[in-house]
């Protein structure tokens, strides 16, 4: 499915005070990259719940990036690997659940690597395109069969009912 | 039947479910005559006769109250969710099946295609020399039959059509059941699009002693011998009382049985596997990647199972990658 | 009730304007996001006018929720909460999207950039629905001020708040303060000395009532947060009571055992077992050497016990932890000099006659190993001519990718002091000549006119491999003259490496304590470079001088002064407002799991035996979320970053890639059904 027009929508995850930072810092510099990482500020990288990762993907997201302060670094001192142990569950999940590895990802970079953060998501977007749309939603969508079936009972039944009366 | 108040209409319906809600509902003993004292039951396939055509003739909300149990795997299974919505003024979501998929759900880690390769062709107890499969039309010299069509996903009730209140529980609690029937009776329930249940989850009503969550190592329950007095979860057994509603009375963990989730997700928790993920990932006692790649992999051979085992057709991914299945 | 919201777009003059089409941005959210009621594009949204706008539009149009598109919320966010709080507006219930920093600054094309500034909007549009109003909380600010570091920043700083009238506690980690200024000889561009403009200065602060002196002394732990730190400091033994010592100084004069002084005299001098730094060291307590000293080592000598008049050693002295409270830190704690070893073409540590410039600080010092006289490592030999190599280690991809800001004029300097002392030929290899402060270029014109020798181009080797007569016994300095265009050789008699100023090898670890972080090279992070540039992304502490960056004295000091002031104002003001984003957790909902209960490392989170549940202390709660993230019963919600709010965040900027027809995520968990049953 990939192909050289599709713009993956990523949704991008980022701590308050490396990464967002990072961005900020990207920005000033002038530093380009894809525009496909649609930013989120959380305080910390702790504060990322799995679902948030889930539910981005559930509403047409083609990837998600985490991105918090290097390990041994956290501003609140170690929350980072609580971060580090649910993406580790989380992507033990989703590849139970058939989403390919390279979708989701967590990446350390800190407020002075702007331009290490630019990097990390011309990478990332470049792998998604690579991958092509992932569009869960689509996963949801019964066969025509479905329809047909169901017009079908109500037409039997009408039927039937003619027929009692 | 009092004197002078009209008798409400009740029906029970079953979708994609075991029957173990029916049963759990007739558990309430004898106070299913209070029930029957109440209301006019016009549908319950399980216990009492009542015919599609006979709803289909009701006006729109003639029914009182439809506990439906069963999640919606056919399109049979959905037709009559629509019918029953159209009909009923109160929908119920009964039990875990209806509400969040339950066991039927984690057919959900298949398709339809996949589903009926091991039905029809695999099964080691299988006799089906011609490879026959249901056909959803056949056509005959009187005209076209219809078997009901067979999904690749499992939806919950809610997903289907608009739902009033969840009873949560596989099965629900008779106890539960019973308390939800007094609340419909007494007009005291909650405001629509609740559950009817705890706003606490199973630790509260567990006996066992809580000290300091730090997990090294998943076992399972035949690997160690349980500590009776102390959390299972803190024992390294992923039990998911933690983020399971209360209501059961945490019966299973009183056996030494971690919970298994049947009560689903507390009030505002929108992905049951989730929330419960998060915890136990947050409490793995390690900072090296690799240990807990290791801790988790070797512990938790299952994922799915282990965190979704009921809600998976309700979690926000609701099923497996069709492209990975 | 419906929200009423007002966005508003920023173009920064064309900052956000040349990459991004920001009146459709306007013209889409106000048509397209629901609720959006106003929605405005505007010049500079910062300015008096752009937020008087939003003040009015908030009266007038009854807003109830503001998001302005613009920079980066580290900016300005703090500006349009006050503007929405001037109009009767609760300031949380705004949210700023950042268009400049994330979009218009990194995208190529502006319809990319419009589009992503689209998504941004429409994700800051639906998490602001979700927003509450908060009242922010006040802490006390203790008057009490830490300075780590006792060269000149950080003297100066505690000076600056003792002289106000403030508590300062002044740590130090080396015995003495004055840092690496106590070392050199002359100061640039005035050449007036050193130690005479220093050392009033360190035995003002010995001696001043408001300043506690912790020497040899390192901090151990910094807990708690702005205006409330606690803090434990490792007053190392020095084995000599303080309160004894007079500083007479026999004990070092009497100690048997002499040492190669590595520190202070660079590897020059020697030093007893029994020491102070130099003789001008505040405080004057000496401390003892245990690695070199005799009796530590072998058992016996005591002679400093022996000698000295107030018995003031103490072999038994332990190190203590002291604990203090504090409102603010200020960080001085210096730099390091580069090991001039890694660039081995040079030959420091293999040619005898090279020198670091610290070494040559101290040759040239009148206090220093040899009088002042510039000798060679013979001890009697003036050099006939000194070459001086700038950049070691320093404008090198392989080291240091910074300028070190100094070492152009310490090599003026120094080339002044070898032909004010000796008939010396002086040669500067430079790769350009940074003379960019008061008084500094004239200086320059000085040397030119005093005879010292310019070669521009950097320096490829120092080697005693002669090729002729001439070269014989000297060091051969090759280089390429990028003037001339030509390769040279220039024999010379002596070389000073002019080594690079790093940060120091601790500074990462020191600034974790603290709650701060360091640039990829180990300069502390200032909040912001230009317009805030000693306070840090963590309040109340502050950093100041050659830690957060190469710099020279002047500048040190100022910062130490600014450092002092901005504390100042703190402790003047008497109370910090501490943001209202912290968790709590529904008290009623909680089963007392004890997940949360480890997972906050301020340890805010307090379980109750007999409610047997967990409640925040509020107070200690820094705002992570961890704990919010990962409470299994969802009873623990996160202020200004709660899941409702994330989730519609989620959902706003995902507004495009949801399938026509609106069947994914939320909307499709009660999806409508269709009208098949009859």
């Amino acid at each position: 499915m990939s192909n050289e027009n599709f713009e993956p929508k990523i949704v991008g995850f980022m701590c308050n005070w490396c990464s967002y930072r990072a961005a900020d810092l990207a920005g000033s510099a002038r530093i380009k990259y894809p525009p496909n990482v649609r930013i989120i500020r959380v305080m910390c990288s702790g504060r990322m719940d799995p679902a948030f990762v889930t539910k981005a993907l559930s509403l047409g997201a083609d990837g998600v990036m985490l991105a918090g302060c290097h390990p041994g670094e956290c501003h609140y001192i170690d929350q980072n690997y609580k971060a580090m142990r649910r993406y580790h569950l989380l992507k033990h999940m989703l590849a139970a659940l058939g989403v390919e590895d390279e979708r989701v990802r967590l990446f350390w970079r800190s407020a002075a690597e702007g331009e290490q953060l630019a990097e990390a998501i011309t990478e990332f977007v470049a792998d998604i395109k690579k991958l092509g749309p992932l569009h869960w939603p689509d996963n949801w969508e019964e066969s025509d069969e479905r329809l047909e079936a169901l017009e079908a009972i109500v037409k039997e039944h009408e039927e039937v009912m003619e027929v009692n009366s | 039947m009092s004197e002078g108040k009209a008798k409400g209409k009740l029906a029970v319906y079953w979708a994609a479910s075991c029957g173990g809600c029916d049963i759990s509902t007739l558990g309430i003993d004898t106070k299913i005559l209070d029930v029957a004292e109440h209301f006019d039951i016009v549908m319950w396939p399980c216990a009492a006769d009542g015919k599609v055509h006979d709803i289909e003739k009701m006006a729109d909300g003639e029914i009182d109250v439809c506990l439906f149990n069963g999640g919606i795997r056919t399109s049979e299974q959905e037709y009559m969710a629509q019918l029953l919505r159209k009909k009923s003024k109160v929908l119920v979501a009964f039990g875990s099946c209806a509400s969040e998929g339950c066991i039927p759900g984690l057919g959900n880690l298949n398709d339809k295609a996949s589903c009926f390769k091991t039905v029809y062709h695999d099964s080691p107890s299988l006799d089906n020399p011609n490879g026959v499969e249901p056909q959803p039309v056949t056509e005959v010299p009187e005209g076209k039959l219809h078997l009901p069509v067979y999904y690749d996903t499992l939806k919950t009730l809610g997903q289907t059509v608009k739902v009033d209140y969840m009873l949560p529980g596989c099965p629900p609690e008779s106890d539960r059941i019973w308390d939800a029937i007094v609340a419909i009776l007494e007009n005291k329930l909650p405001e629509p699009g609740s559950v009817i249940g705890s706003n606490t989850t199973v630790c509260d009503e567990c006996p066992r002693k809580r000290e300091e969550k730090k997990i090294k190592k998943f076992y399972r329950t035949w690997e160690i011998e349980v500590d009776p007095d102390r959390c299972l979860l803190e024992q390294g057994l992923l039990c998911a009382g933690i983020a399971t509603r209360a209501g059961c009375g945490a019966l299973c963990p009183q056996v030494n049985s971690p919970c298994i989730g049947c009560y689903g997700p507390n009030n505002g928790v929108e992905d049951h596997g989730m929330q419960l993920l998060s915890a136990v990932a947050s409490v793995i006692d390690s900072e090296d990647p690799d240990e807990i790649d290791a801790i988790i992999k070797e512990g938790i051979p299952d994922p799915v199972g282990s965190f979704y085992r009921f809600s998976l057709a309700q979690s926000n991914l609701r099923r497996k990658n069709k492209a990975g299945v | 009730m419906a929200e009423r919201v007002g966005v508003y777009i920023c173009h920064c003059g064309s900052n956000i304007a040349g990459t991004v089409d920001v009146e459709e941005v306007a013209r889409w959210a106000g048509e397209n996001i629901k609720d959006v009621v106003v929605s405005k594009d505007y010049k500079f949204m910062c300015s008096s006018l752009g937020q008087a706008m939003i003040e009015e539009d908030i009266k007038k149009e009854k807003l109830t929720r503001v998001v302005v598109g613009a920079c980066s919320p580290h900016l300005h966010e703090k500006t349009f909460r006050t503007a929405c709080k001037n109009a009767g507006l609760n300031p949380y219930l705004f949210d700023m999207t950042n268009l400049r920093e994330h979009v218009s600054w990194v995208c190529n094309d502006k319809e990319a950039g419009t589009a992503k500034a689209k998504a941004l909007i429409a994700g800051s549009a639906e998490r602001v629905k979700y927003q509450q109003p908060l009242e922010p909380s006040y802490v006390d600010v203790h008057p009490a001020t830490l300075v780590v570091g006792g060269g000149i920043t950080g003297l100066q700083a505690a000076l600056e708040l003792a002289d106000a009238g403030h508590p300062v506690y002044l740590v130090e980690r080396s015995p003495s303060v004055g840092g690496h200024m106590a070392q050199f000889d002359k100061t640039f561009p005035t050449l007036d000395c050193s130690a005479c403009i220093l050392t009033p200065k360190m035995s003002e602060a010995g001696q001043h009532e408001n300043i506690t002196m912790l020497t040899y002394s390192e901090l151990e732990e910094v807990s708690g947060s702005v205006g409330k730190f606690k803090v434990k400091i490792r007053k190392k033994a020095r084995y000599v009571v303080e309160k004894d010592c007079t500083g007479c100084g026999i004990c070092m004069e009497k100690c048997p055992r002499k040492i190669v002084d590595e520190d202070f005299e660079a590897g020059l001098g020697y030093r007893k077992a029994i020491y102070t730094p130099f003789p001008q060291a505040v405080p004057r307590t000496p401390v003892i050497d245990v690695e070199n000293c005799t009796y530590f080592q072998r058992g016996k000598c005591k002679v400093c016990s022996k000698v000295c008049p107030t018995n003031a050693i103490d072999y038994e002295q332990q190190d203590e932890i002291i604990e203090i409270d504090v409102g603010n830190i200020i960080l001085a704690t210096g730099w390091k000099l580069f090991d001039c070893k890694k660039v081995p073409q040079y030959g420091y540590g293999r040619l005898a006659n090279v020198y670091t410039n610290m070494e040559f600080e101290r040759l040239c010092n009148a206090a220093g190993p040899t009088g002042g006289k510039i000798v060679m490592r013979d001890g009697k030999t003036e050099p006939k001519s000194v070459a001086i190599i700038h950049c070691v280690g320093s404008r090198d991809v392989n080291h240091n990718a910074h300028c070190s800001a100094v070492c152009c004029m310490a090599a003026l300097k120094f080339g002044h002091l070898i032909l004010e002392k000796t008939n010396a030929e002086v040669y500067s290899f430079y790769i350009d000549m940074r003379t960019n402060q008061k008084q500094y270029e004239e200086f320059y014109q000085r040397l030119l006119e005093e005879g010292m020798h310019f070669v521009r181009g950097k320096v490829a080797e120092v080697t005693d491999a002669a090729r002729n007569p001439d070269e014989q016994g000297k060091l051969i300095v090759q280089c390429e003259d990028t003037l001339l265009g030509k390769q040279r050789r220039i024999p010379v008699d002596m070389v000073v490496l002019m080594g690079a100023i790093e940060p120091q090898a601790d500074a990462k670890e020191l600034g974790l304590k603290c709650g701060i972080s360091c640039s990829m090279a180990g300069w502390y992070t200032e909040r912001h470079p230009k317009l805030d540039p000693v306070a840090t992304m963590t309040e109340g502490v502050f950093v100041a001088g050659t830690c957060q960056g190469a710099k020279d004295i002047p500048a040190c000091v100022a910062q130490g002064a600014a450092a002092a002031a901005r504390v100042q104002g703190m402790i003047t003001k008497g109370k910090v407002m501490i943001e209202p984003i912290v968790a709590s957790i529904n008290e009623e909902a909680c089963s007392g799991c004890r997940i949360c209960n480890n997972l906050c490392p301020y340890n805010a989170i307090e379980f109750d035996p007999v409610k047997e549940t967990s409640h925040v202390i509020s107070s200690m709660c820094k705002g992570c979320g961890t704990c919010v993230a990962a409470c299994p019963a969802g009873v623990i919600t996160g202020a200004h970053f709660n899941n409702q709010q994330i989730f519609a965040q989620i959902d706003g900027v995902l507004w495009d890639a949801k399938p026509a027809g609106g069947n994914g995520g939320a909307a499709a968990k009660a999806a409508e059904p269709e009208p098949v049953a009859s």
